[in-house]
């Protein structure tokens, strides 16, 4: 065992290196992958928890080493886009059924945080008697297997340099061919896996025996590769029928997988239980979850926490979701969590969106900085009805505990329909899940190893007698794979017509002409947008309607993902995906210089230096004046809020009122909107602008910006004044161009 | 079917214990119900955990899967399917991945039961 937690040096790719600005390159990555090899990847936790951490203007005390290269969450525009990593790992679960697009996603969700990548196994495989060797596409998930583990973790390589953190790849060691797997992952540098042998009996119906004789196998193997496991009792709650009532039976379930596990040989602090807060609102879920949260820490409180997210109640909702995703993960910070699990808040309409990856990895980086240090503040009380509710589900489990050995064992419990059972125990609605230890699949593929029965390789499992003139059981071959990684085979692809060549071909358009792009939600370029809309009908004429409208677009394959009635007979909001047919050029774009701002400090410390004065109103005649006040005003982020001073004139302002005015405050600029906009009447202004300050001899003193939703820079330099600000204009964005120009005008001057 | 006793009945025994009595009682139990299956899992091997020996010697999953086959056919899983292959390479004096390529390939299985005295009698 004396290699058990040996030293791993990280594969680091010699030849490609990313670029952030530059698509990853696929084709790229499936070169050579023949004679890659990514070294054993033993589990990462986040680097440098536990410390007080300063970032920005704040002291965070469950932070983690902040990345090399990410997106901030939006909010944090306001903070000096300060991006705080939580302590946890961050969980998130990728299925799009092709691997090679599943890698494009995982670059996008490390960008936003997330540490832990998982990816879903195609429906069927757990009943494969063997690995699954080639790239073929899966249904809900994809075919786990040697070429898609090497290519993922060769760009998982590439993506953690990228952004400075290591990254745990993870993956699934169920069904008939467990050992198998687990050793093909630590082959391939797979750092976390679901590994629980009563998945296997439960919800695949495999023989029990076969089940946990394999697990011995694969939890050995696991342990050798130091890998997290994550067992699989959160499947009770999302199968009992009132997931609330399961509460005993679910630490029943945690502990035998936890404590076989740990007699396999895996260390305690490698065993995370994945646990789910049983209910979601309109239950009132914090109740009854916390005092489950807090029973669960304390029988295990030797093991780390997964906390998974509650998907038993969830509908097509995306905001919904979200929400029972920010209370589960209160109860992560009042209690503890080691890895946070994400849910694709899309995950009860379709198989997961790229989008709702990164939503859902922002949710955690959100809500867990939100209530960073809360449990400095806010005690768990447990003198009351939570302590109350804590003892009597650590009772009930012993209580369910002490059946399993009345009866006979464990074996003999599942005969008997234990677990999965709907009532809470020891109450029975004899309506478990039962199964019969001669049958299920694989059953009598069990054979007693003999006296002499050998197997000549490292972190084998149980029984072997090895012969006397070797020191470790693969020295009688030279060594196995896990010494010499040369000795893998490794099988390119068994099927012609299904591959990742094939898929990449169909889309080579997109390689061989970057400038060609079309949406896309899962596959590549796959034309999928959705419209939202608020249909002033009922429910069911609203689904129709907003299909017609759809085709009425010109979108192919409409189709409602979620509807929501906002009065029976006033409103449905409604949520619809289509397909476009056709790709955007970005050749064929005309796209205007993109205007780099100043930082809000380095404007706000400008004008305090030196006070900055303007005059401002909506020239002509014109009656708007919402768009220019929130240029100027505090409470809109304005440029007062930079301690610019400001004279405003009002709506409907005689061009020569507003340049006298600034004359005579001796104003530094002079911003004129108008909204307006038929007959080219805003540049007209503009150009009158620009001669009037010339006739009265000021143009070479005052700085003069033009603005309006129609407005653009170009043609309002063109008009004569220094700066046109159009739709979607902010107040950083003009402060940040009057400082500029003040400067030129002064090095000029 | 008899009445099963309520919550109340059963928690007698557990009501005066404190709370880490009842951790170490919660994983005394669980040590109990789990041993059974560690023990099998010792003494006992399957088609899955034979070929994970397999792959880690070096052969691959459309290799090790009519390997372990043909071990199961002869009755002979018993042996290890990791032993078969390398006590035949001894015998025949050839590289073991050669001797294991062979028999996934349906060659020298009929050395296989002299490998073993107490089988080849």
């Amino acid at each position: 065992m004396s290699n058990e937690k040996g030293k791993v040096v990280p594969a680091r790719e010699t030849n490609i290196k990313l670029d952030p600005d530059k698509k990853i390159d696929l084709r790229e990555i499936l070169d050579g992958l023949e004679n890659y090899h990514s070294p054993r990847r033993p589990w990462h936790w986040r680097d440098n928890r536990n410390v007080e951490r300063k970032i920005g203007d704040f002291v965070y005390l469950e932070t983690s080493e902040s990345l090399k290269n990410s997106v901030p969450l939006p909010g944090s525009r306001g903070f000096g886009h300060i991006d705080p990593q939580p302590d946890c790992v961050i969980t998130t679960e990728i299925a799009s059924g092709r691997f090679e697009d599943d890698i494009r996603r995982m670059r996008m969700a490390a960008w936003q945080g997330a540490d832990h990548i998982m990816v879903i196994r195609t429906a069927g495989q757990s009943h494969i008697d063997s690995l699954l060797e080639g790239t073929t596409q899966g249904i809900g998930g994809i075919a786990v297997t040697r070429k898609q583990c090497r290519a993922t973790r060769r760009a998982l390589d590439l993506i953690e340099d990228e952004v400075g953190r290591p990254i745990n790849y993870h993956s699934y060691v169920s069904g008939v061919a467990g050992p198998d797997i687990a050793v093909m992952f630590v082959e391939e540098g797979v750092s976390g896996v679901h590994q629980d042998p009563q998945y296997n009996v439960l919800y695949r119906n495999i023989n029990m025996r076969r089940s946990f004789i394999d697990a011995c196998e694969s939890k050995r193997v696991l342990a050798y590769g130091g890998m997290v496991q994550i067992d699989g009792a959160h499947n009770a709650n999302a199968t009992a029928m009132e997931a609330w009532k399961v509460m005993p039976e679910l630490m029943v379930q945690h502990a035998i997988n936890t404590r076989f596990s740990e007699k396999c040989g895996i260390l305690a602090e490698n065993i995370a239980l994945s646990s789910v807060p049983p209910t979601a609102p309109p239950a009132p879920c914090m109740r009854l979850d916390l005092p489950y949260a807090v029973a669960l820490r304390d029988f295990f409180r030797d093991y780390k926490i997964r906390a998974q997210q509650n998907t038993k109640y969830m509908e097509s909702e995306t905001r919904e979701a979200t929400v029972t995703h920010t209370l589960n993960m209160m109860i992560s910070r009042l209690t503890s969590a080691d890895i946070q699990s994400t849910i694709t808040p899309d995950e009860g309409r379709n198989v997961p969106w790229h989008y709702f990856n990164v939503n859902a990895v922002n949710t955690a980086r959100q809500a867990l900085n939100g209530m960073d240090g809360l449990r400095t503040m806010v005690d768990i009380n447990r003198d009351g009805p939570l302590g109350e509710n804590v003892r009597e589900l650590k009772e009930r489990a012993i209580l369910f505990m002490e059946e399993i050995l009345e009866v006979g064992g464990y074996y003999d419990a599942v005969e008997k329909g234990f677990f999965v059972d709907s009532a809470e125990y020891p109450e029975r609605n004899n309506d478990g899940i039962a199964r019969e230890l001669d049958g299920g699949i694989g059953v009598g593929a069990v054979y007693k190893r003999d006296e002499d029965y050998f197997s000549p390789v490292s972190a084998h499992f149980g029984y072997n007698n090895v012969p006397a003139e070797f020191d470790k059981p693969e020295d009688a071959i030279g060594g196995d794979t896990f010494s010499d990684p040369s000795k893998i085979q490794f099988i390119d692809e068994l099927d012609e017509g299904d591959n990742v060549n094939v898929r990449l071909d169909e889309l080579s358009k997109y390689d061989e002409h970057p400038n060609l792009i079309r949406p896309e939600v899962e596959f590549r370029s796959d034309g999928v947008v959705v419209l939202t809309l608020l249909l002033p009908t009922d429910e069911r004429r609203a689904e129709y309607a907003a299909i017609a409208l759809g085709e009425k677009l010109g979108l192919k394959e409409c189709t409602v993902i979620h509807k929501q009635v906002m009065h029976p007979a006033e409103g449905t909001y409604i949520e619809m995906k289509g397909i476009v047919d056709f790709d955007i050029d970005l050749d064929t774009l005309v796209i205007p210089e993109k205007i780099e701002t100043l930082s809000e400090k380095e404007v706000r410390a400008d004008i305090q230096a030196k006070p900055m004065t303007i005059v401002a109103g909506t020239v002509g005649e014109d009656e708007h004046s919402v768009g220019l006040k929130e240029i100027i005003d505090i409470k809109h982020g304005g440029i007062e809020g930079f301690g610019i001073r400001y004279h405003y004139l009002g709506t409907s302002v005689p061009i020569e009122k507003l340049v006298d005015a600034a004359i005579e405050t001796n104003a530094d600029a002079i911003l004129s909107s108008t909204i307006i906009s038929h007959n080219d009447i805003h540049y007209q202004n503009m150009k009158k602008l620009h001669d009037t300050c010339v006739e009265k001899g000021i143009r070479d003193e005052i700085i003069l910006v033009g603005g309006g939703t129609q407005v653009t820079n170009e043609d309002a330099v063109k008009a004569g004044v220094d700066a046109g600000f159009g739709r979607g204009s902010h107040g950083i964005d003009v402060a940040s161009f009057l400082v500029k120009k003040r400067r030129e005008m002064e090095n000029e001057g | 079917m008899a009445e099963r006793k309520s919550f109340e009945e059963r928690r007698q025994h557990l009501a005066k214990m404190t709370d880490e009595e009842l951790f170490q009682y919660f994983w005394e139990l669980t040590d109990k119900v789990v041993e059974p299956m560690v023990q099998e899992g010792r003494e006992n091997t399957t088609p899955a955990v034979e070929r994970s020996v397999l792959l880690r010697m070096g052969f691959s999953s459309l290799e090790a899967a009519p390997i372990v086959n043909g071990v199961m056919e002869r009755g002979l899983m018993g042996k290890g399917c990791g032993n078969i292959i390398w006590r035949l390479s001894k015998k025949l004096d050839m590289p073991y991945r050669e001797v294991g390529v062979g028999l996934a390939n349906g060659k020298y299985w009929d050395e296989v039961p002299g490998l073993f005295a107490e089988v080849a009698q």
